[in-house]
């Protein structure tokens, strides 16, 4: 069996740390534009501290897997782990009206704890401009002072969907991004949710929902199977999920995409998310009020205030 | 990809063991990380196999995440400008024990075919010897070693410079609780992949240890090893003193010397100076005992290095006299006039000549380092891997017709029966070990002899591929490790020596 892993990614200690342990793969960064040499101090702290509290993470998860595999419930029972506290958390709110699991939030819930157990590392005073730990897709990220985080989107083709911008003054700390592109199966058709919102826990439970939001039940050229069959030990046990989506109709695309849509704008009214975009073949939308970096998304056509729909580039 | 043997299974699934998640794959599946998957019946990783390789630039060299990490990217170089070889850094193992090793693998030196076997052992016989570089106290001898409120291991013997610790062992390891062995195993892991462990001793202190770094006791980060005992700092630096000062007192926890009373001092001439020590004498100039043991003036429990003085011989003493009190690290040191009523005085400044004693005595002292040597035992089953009967391999080891590497870099095999190794896991490749929840440590261990000494010991031949063959399986690549003997190279063995 082998232990977790760390290298610098860039060939140097000023470069970001790659953390891989099992199933889980971490890229971190740390930047502050007003600091001299002392950054390369602290970011020596902050990888160190960070490699200490991973090393032992996927333990951690391990020990309480059924428990996390099982669906979430309001006022459930509460694991013992840390990050397995912080998934518990972030789907509770969800529990009543939806079914997730708290393996829904487990990506960011491990890159919310990355993040901070490096903060802790620092005084509330000298703390560094910016810190990002990337767990596949799913961000959390310390903004102070003027600094910004930046998450370019698109398409499986790679043509470019816009950008998201995070700032200082933003309180979001979390983004997410949930759909068939990724690794977890889904139970909707969207190609990408991304999901912003207070950390990156609760950014990836509502991902997970929106994308399994966007959907035509019932359509034909949609493919789906017991999620047990596609994954062995999945936690969605024998419910189905796409497997596979045939072409679709300009007016069919817009359908499932509303229906994502109104779970966000729902998620953004409930306090629970704070905005997200929403893709599906050559189509995007967004969710919520955009912030002042993100003028990259084309003048809304549609006259409902929060919409807007994204021409891919 | 490499292909492992996989033994547990369950309808039709198998469980790879890869990682502490511990995935049921059916064929044709890939586990949660997407890194494993089951191809009939077979786990197959798509994860690196480490090689180090010996470029002729030697230009592999890249800055380490932690001390002891080495890693380059795959250059795509497959010409033959650079020598191989392959270590057993996630190489894998194989259960049952009468299967051959994961990889047993043949490439040419010099002409001569060589084997090496490459496996990643499951060492439950195991543990560390730390050295930690410093005078200071850090709890009586056999005093337990503990982490996360569990014994991992004691303090054992002083030795010159340093203290030392035995951590780990079959008895912490699988002897105690089931959190004793857990916590023992997390300890020996960290410790042997260059990460910093955080532990107490009981009726000692709290330290903090890495490899290759200095060693942090209760709080404070030791800078120097002392040069020598108070007595033999004396007798080195005796000459330098004469002169500026009429006495000198080299504080040690050990051996405090004293220049008027020390054989140097008597060679040089050095009058009588009325000093008296509380201490036990051993020979002229040297006291054991001055204080307890602590953290403070070499090693001593002192912090007012007068305490370990009596009265001075008002008959030898003279109002005037000058005296240098110094640790043995020169990181403390005292300058004192005797006053009228033979009392020493503390003056604030110190003359330059006497200053630049105390400085060479500092310089002198080498920077403090914690080292971790790694010591596990390969037991039958591990040898079993290698040769139909595994005594034959441990006789061949002893005869040095088969050379032990881990990770690439040497290992120290204990003399005596069995094949008890001891490696200096900095020279190692970073993250060389892992572990399994027995809970045992995982190493990678190499044997490289002769294709027909391999033959003639009863080897798995069936089992030999040619390094091309494993080096398409292997994505990671590391440099060679300093000042390491090549593993393949003639000298190594009896018949290259």
């Amino acid at each position: 069996m082998s232990g977790a892993l760390a290298r610098y990614l860039d060939g140097s200690p000023r470069g970001r740390l790659h953390l891989q342990h099992g199933p889980i793969d971490l890229v971190i960064g740390l930047d502050d534009a007003h600091r001299g040499c002392d950054v390369d101090d602290m970011r020596q702290r902050a990888y160190r501290t960070a490699w200490e509290r991973f090393s032992t993470i996927l333990d951690e998860l391990v020990r309480e897997l059924p428990l996390l595999r099982r669906p979430a419930k309001p006022n459930g029972p509460l694991p013992n782990g840390a990050v397995a506290r912080r998934m518990v958390r972030a789907t509770e709110p969800f529990a009543a009206d939806y079914f997730i699991t708290p393996m829904a939030a487990v990506a960011g819930a491990v890159a919310d704890e990355i993040l901070a157990a490096m903060l802790r590392a620092f005084g509330s005073g000298d703390r560094p401009e910016r810190i990002y730990v990337n767990n596949g897709g799913d961000i959390a990220v310390h903004l102070d002072r003027s600094a910004a985080f930046r998450v370019g989107m698109s398409r499986e083709d790679g043509a470019a969907f816009g950008a998201l911008t995070l700032s200082a003054n933003d309180p979001a700390r979390g983004v997410a991004t949930s759909g068939r592109g990724g690794r977890s199966l889904s139970m909707g058709i969207a190609d990408s949710v991304t999901v912003v919102a207070a950390d990156a826990a609760a950014a990836d439970a509502a991902a997970t929902l929106i994308a399994n939001a966007v959907d035509l039940p019932g359509h034909s050229a949609i493919a789906r199977a017991p999620a047990d069959s596609v994954v062995d030990d999945s936690d969605l046990g024998d419910r189905l999920v796409v497997t596979g989506c045939g072409a679709l109709a300009a007016d069919e695309i817009d359908l499932a995409l509303r229906a994502g849509l109104d779970k966000a704008e729902l998620f953004i009214r409930q306090g629970l998310i704070d905005r997200s975009a929403l893709f599906l073949g050559r189509e995007g939308r967004l969710a919520g009020r955009p912030a002042p970096g993100e003028s990259a998304f084309p003048t809304p056509t549609s006259d409902n205030q929060t919409t807007r729909p994204l021409h891919h580039a | 990809m490499v292909k492992q043997k996989v033994e547990i299974s369950a309808n039709g699934k198998i469980r790879c063991d890869a990682c502490p998640v511990m995935c049921y794959i059916s064929d044709g599946r890939s586990g949660a990380c997407d890194r494993y998957a089951n191809v009939g019946g077979e786990l197959i990783r798509v994860d690196p196999l480490t090689v180090v390789e010996k470029t002729i630039s030697e230009g592999g060299k890249v800055v380490p995440f932690m001390p002891g990490e080495a890693e380059a990217e795959w250059d795509g170089d497959l010409v033959h400008s650079s020598k191989r070889f392959v270590t057993a850094v996630g190489a894998g193992t194989t259960y049952p024990d009468y299967k051959p090793a994961p990889f047993i693998v043949s490439q040419k030196e010099n002409g001569v075919d060589m084997v090496t076997v490459v496996t990643e052992g499951i060492f439950s016989y195991c543990g560390v010897k730390v050295k930690i570089d410093t005078d200071r106290f850090l709890g009586p001898e056999t005093a337990a070693v503990m982490v996360d409120g569990e014994a991992v291991g004691h303090v054992t013997t002083g030795e010159y410079g340093s203290q030392m610790l035995s951590l780990g062992g079959v008895h912490h390891l699988t002897g105690g609780s089931k959190k004793e062995g857990r916590v023992t195993c997390d300890t020996l892991l960290k410790l042997s992949n260059c990460a910093p462990v955080t532990m107490s001793i009981d009726g000692g202190v709290e330290l903090t240890i890495q490899a290759g770094a200095a060693p942090i006791i209760n709080g404070e980060e030791e800078t120097r090893m002392r040069v020598g005992c108070g007595s033999a700092t004396i007798g080195m630096f005796a000459k330098q003193w004469m002169g500026h000062v009429d006495e000198v007192v080299v504080v040690d926890d050990h051996i405090t010397g004293v220049l008027s009373e020390h054989q140097a001092g008597k060679l040089l001439d050095v009058p009588e100076t009325g000093i008296r020590i509380n201490g036990r004498r051993s020979t002229p100039g040297r006291y054991f005992k001055v204080a307890d043991p602590g953290i403070g003036w070499g090693g001593t429990d002192i912090s007012d290095p007068l305490t370990i003085l009596g009265e001075f011989d008002a008959k030898k003493a003279w109002p005037g006299m000058r005296m240098l009190m110094v640790s043995t690290t020169g990181d403390q040191y005292g300058y004192y006039i005797l006053d009228d009523k033979l009392t020493p005085e503390l003056q604030t400044v110190l003359p330059p000549a006497l200053q630049e004693s105390v400085e060479i005595i500092a310089e002198n002292c080498e920077p403090a380092l914690t080292s971790v040597l790694f010591v596990g035992g390969a037991g039958g089953s591990l040898r079993a891997g290698v040769t139909r009967n595994p005594v034959r391999l441990t006789r061949s080891v002893k005869d040095a017709i088969t050379y032990v590497s881990c990770g690439g870099v040497p290992a120290y095999v204990w003399p005596g029966g069995g094949i008890t190794v001891m490696v200096d896991v900095t020279r190692m490749p970073s993250n060389s070990f892992g572990y399994v929840p027995t809970p045992a440590l995982v190493a990678p261990i190499e044997f490289t002899m002769r294709l027909d000494d391999y033959r003639a010991l009863g080897g798995h031949m069936e089992a030999v591929v040619p390094i091309e063959q494993a080096l398409d399986v292997a994505e990671r690549k590391v440099a060679p490790s300093e000042r390491a003997p090549w593993p393949t190279a003639s000298r190594n063995f009896r018949w290259g020596a």
